[in-house]
């Protein structure tokens, strides 16, 4: 074991590698900020001609390259090499260090913040135990199709444990534990290793389709001075998203456009403006309706072609289709079939579809399927599957239609359209007649809490940070959602307490947008890691949390009274486990000892406008604030 | 920590099961007594009706709205026996009689007629 003598020091070597432009600030997007790490090289990469300084300042190097704006973490032994040397070598910025409370927190806000950035932040844990409690937000990350940069600690070197927190922070394979789940991983045994995975790392994360990342930072690496000489750190090539093949496109339009009812089912589908932009022309060309399963804002929620909003939780009803274009469906069999209720003993299935129905796939996670974790669903029969990033692949099929579409077509076909603007039009009178039952009810129904958000952001530049299923789909029913950042979908993995935290990073991408972040916040996400409310506060994050507080678990309550009545049992238990009561928990109290703007409970609906506008003040002034209402359970 | 949304079907397709009534199901209802709403509030909270259908029976995604329904009791009986939707609980009578079920019922009938949507500013937006 060697001890470096520095001949110089940490201040002498930081001015150098300023003047020699290694370690270049970079907050721009990737192809910015690759470009900015450029300028500066003769060759293609950037060149460090330093060699005596820590390992983790040129870790730091290599990850200003890649325009990551936000380091997510909870502080661990096992990267405080890389923590030091992005706070003070780094200079704290581009990226930034952003304090966590809970491992599971900083994926979440990378999972929140990269829906509406659209690229990954990365999150650094312990390769153990940090790890262990990251991972299962990072299966959200995973069954979501969202990057995200996952940096893990760890001391590979035995000589080099320096006591049991280290033994017990030591692992062979750190990404072991969530490799079923992350695209791909890697443990860099030398600088130029680690420079060249970083940059890989990267580029995959961000191909279609996009995942979660590991890569392993030696403790030993990031601690010990450089001895490699002539580091560089390659250049980013992105990948362009693989597109589906054009014999296949071409014969998906023939079939669109010879239907006479196709249906086109949006999972998730928009990466981007552009994305949304070539489903509403799809959509548009071929007059067909769209059943959005509201994982991404994929399809403006008051367009006439906009299938039933409030069939997003059960499910698009396809039986009168004879073609179905399924974009990155989530579980395509099961939107296609009926199966025997939970309400009943055995299992039948059948389809939902009417025979002779055509089905076409559009989707890039074949390209990434794996077989532990089931979350690939049911294999699907399709009548033409084509591997292909939807985004990428719509614009070639929105051409091949149009080509197709004669003058006697487009008629019928805008007869069609009118038929199906019409019956939007009757799904959203009826929205509102059922969104004025139980107006005054109180605790405040999920329909009036929704409607009086509404009417406090609809004029501003708003982004609805969490998912509305909880609360019966009222935003989709009632707002009007249509630019890429007003809805961030759900968790992906269905795993609980993901909502704060994904909250809190999507409000912190939007924040350098200025625009007004919100969250219908469920009670018992929040419980899983409140301290992600004490995040928000120390970095100033706008964003208003609305508490959709049912008191309970509720979806695991109405299971219970489900199987009990099913087993002709006693009704009256299924509060046991499930109930978030006696005591009922004071969120405004809980936001406020986290430093939060807070008021609650809310329990008259009457109450909610006038705090609504006042803690909506407290957010546009920059801080966070919090709005406890007590609410009916759906 | 799976959450699957149960389904629960429409009015609508409540109203088809009308159809299905068996004889046996008339008759037992023509035993009721008059209905009780305040056993019916009780029976509506404690066996969680209003986890699907809300308190005031205004239903949502999880459960069809209940409230100024136009079901008869034989039709609404009926069904809650034997669901039709996958995601509804079987209240058979060793759960809740055909009395009890009245009960509920009659309390259903007792939530107050909603204001018009078009009288709501905020849903006119």
């Amino acid at each position: 074991m060697s001890e470096s003598k520095s001949p110089v020091g940490r201040r002498g070597f930081l001015k150098r590698a300023a003047a020699s432009g290694a370690g270049l600030a970079a907050s721009a997007p990737i192809a910015l900020a690759q470009q900015a790490a450029l300028k500066p090289a003769t060759g293609s990469a950037v060149e460090v001609t330093s060699n005596v300084r820590p390992g983790s300042d040129f870790m730091v190097d290599v990850f200003k390259t890649l325009g990551i704006e936000y380091i997510a973490a909870n502080p661990g032994s096992s990267f405080r090499g890389l923590q030091e040397s992005f706070i003070n070598y780094g200079k704290n910025t581009s990226p930034e260090w952003l304090t966590c409370c809970h491992e599971e927190s900083s994926v979440a806000m990378a999972h929140g913040y990269a829906k509406i950035e659209g690229k990954p932040m990365m999150i650094m844990a312990h390769g153990t135990v940090g790890l262990q409690h990251a991972s299962m937000a990072i299966y959200n990350a995973y069954c979501d199709r969202v990057p995200v940069y996952i940096v893990l600690g760890n001391i590979l070197d035995v000589n080099y444990r320096r006591g049991n927190p280290e033994w017990v922070h030591s692992v062979q394979d750190s990404a072991a534990m969530v490799r079923d789940y992350t695209k791909w991983d890697d443990m860099p045994v030398s600088l130029s290793h680690f420079a060249e995975s970083a940059v890989r790392a990267y580029k995959i994360s961000m191909t279609p389709p996009y995942e979660p990342v590991v890569l392993v930072a030696d403790g030993t690496l990031q601690e010990e001075p450089i001895s490699e000489k002539n580091l560089r750190i390659p250049k980013l090539a992105m990948s362009a998203p693989p597109q589906g093949d054009s014999t296949a496109v071409a014969e998906a339009a023939k079939l669109l456009v010879a239907a006479e009812n196709p249906v086109i089912v949006a999972g998730r589908v928009a990466r981007s403006a552009e994305g949304i932009k070539h489903l509403v022309e799809l959509a548009e060309v071929l007059q067909a309706r769209v059943q959005d399963q509201r994982m991404r804002m994929n399809f403006p929620s008051a367009h006439p072609l906009y299938g039933n909003p409030g069939a997003v939780v059960a499910g698009p009803n396809l039986s009168d289709a004879d073609v179905i274009l399924g974009l990155e469906v989530q579980d395509f069999w099961g939107i296609t079939h009926k199966m025997t209720g939970l309400n009943k003993f055995g299992m039948e299935a059948h389809p939902t579809t009417k025979e002779g129905a055509k089905i076409i796939t559009i989707s890039a996670i074949d390209l990434n399927h794996k077989s532990n974790y089931q979350d690939f669903g049911r294999y699907l029969e399709a009548d033409l599957a084509i591997t292909g990033d939807p985004e990428a692949t719509l614009p070639e099929l929105v051409e091949a239609v149009k080509k197709l579409i004669t003058l006697d077509r487009r008629r019928a076909l805008d007869e069609r359209g009118k038929k199906i603007a019409e019956m939007n039009r009757q799904a959203r009178a009826r929205d509102r007649e059922l969104a004025a039952i139980g107006w005054d009810a109180s605790p405040v129904s999920t329909a009036r809490l929704s409607a009086e958000l509404w009417g406090q952001i609809k004029n501003e530049d708003w982004s609805l940070v969490s998912n509305d299923r909880f609360v019966s789909s009222w935003p989709t029913r009632l707002w009007s959602f249509s630019k890429p950042y007003h809805y961030i979908g759900a968790q992906g993995g269905a795993g609980i307490g993901y909502q704060a935290p994904a909250a809190v990073g999507a409000a912190l991408a939007n924040k350098k947008h200025g625009r007004l972040s919100v969250s219908i916040q469920c009670d018992g996400d929040l419980n899983y890691a409140p301290g992600v409310l004490w995040t928000a506060a120390h970095h100033k994050v706008p964003l208003l949390t609305v508490m959709h507080n049912n008191r309970a678990y509720h979806e695991e309550r109405m299971y219970l009274a489900l199987l009990g009545a099913k087993y002709d049992r006693d009704l009256g238990r299924s509060d046991i486990g499930t109930a978030l009561n006696g005591p009922n928990i004071d969120y405004a109290s809980i936001a406020k000892g986290y430093g939060l703007y807070a008021e609650g409970p809310i329990t008259d609906p009457n109450d909610l406008g006038p705090a609504l506008k006042r803690a909506i003040a407290r957010v546009k002034a920059g801080e966070p604030a919090l709005l406890d209402v007590v609410t009916q359970p759906r | 920590m799976v959450r699957v949304s149960p389904f629960f079907p429409t009015e609508k397709t409540m109203y088809k099961l009308l159809a299905l009534l068996s004889l046996a199901a008339l008759t037992a209802l023509a035993q009721t007594k008059p209905a009780d709403t305040a056993n019916g509030k009780r029976l509506f909270e404690r066996n969680g009706c209003y986890q699907c259908h809300g308190w005031v029976g205004q239903g949502g995604t999880a459960g069809a709205r209940l409230a100024q329904t136009r079901l008869p009791l034989i039709a609404f009986t009926a069904y809650v026996r034997n669901p039709a939707s996958g995601g509804m609980p079987p209240f058979r009578a060793k759960v809740m009689s055909d009395q009890e079920l009245a009960d509920v019922y009659a309390y259903i009938k007792t939530f107050p007629e909603p204001k018009a949507a078009k009288d709501i500013p905020l849903l006119n937006q």
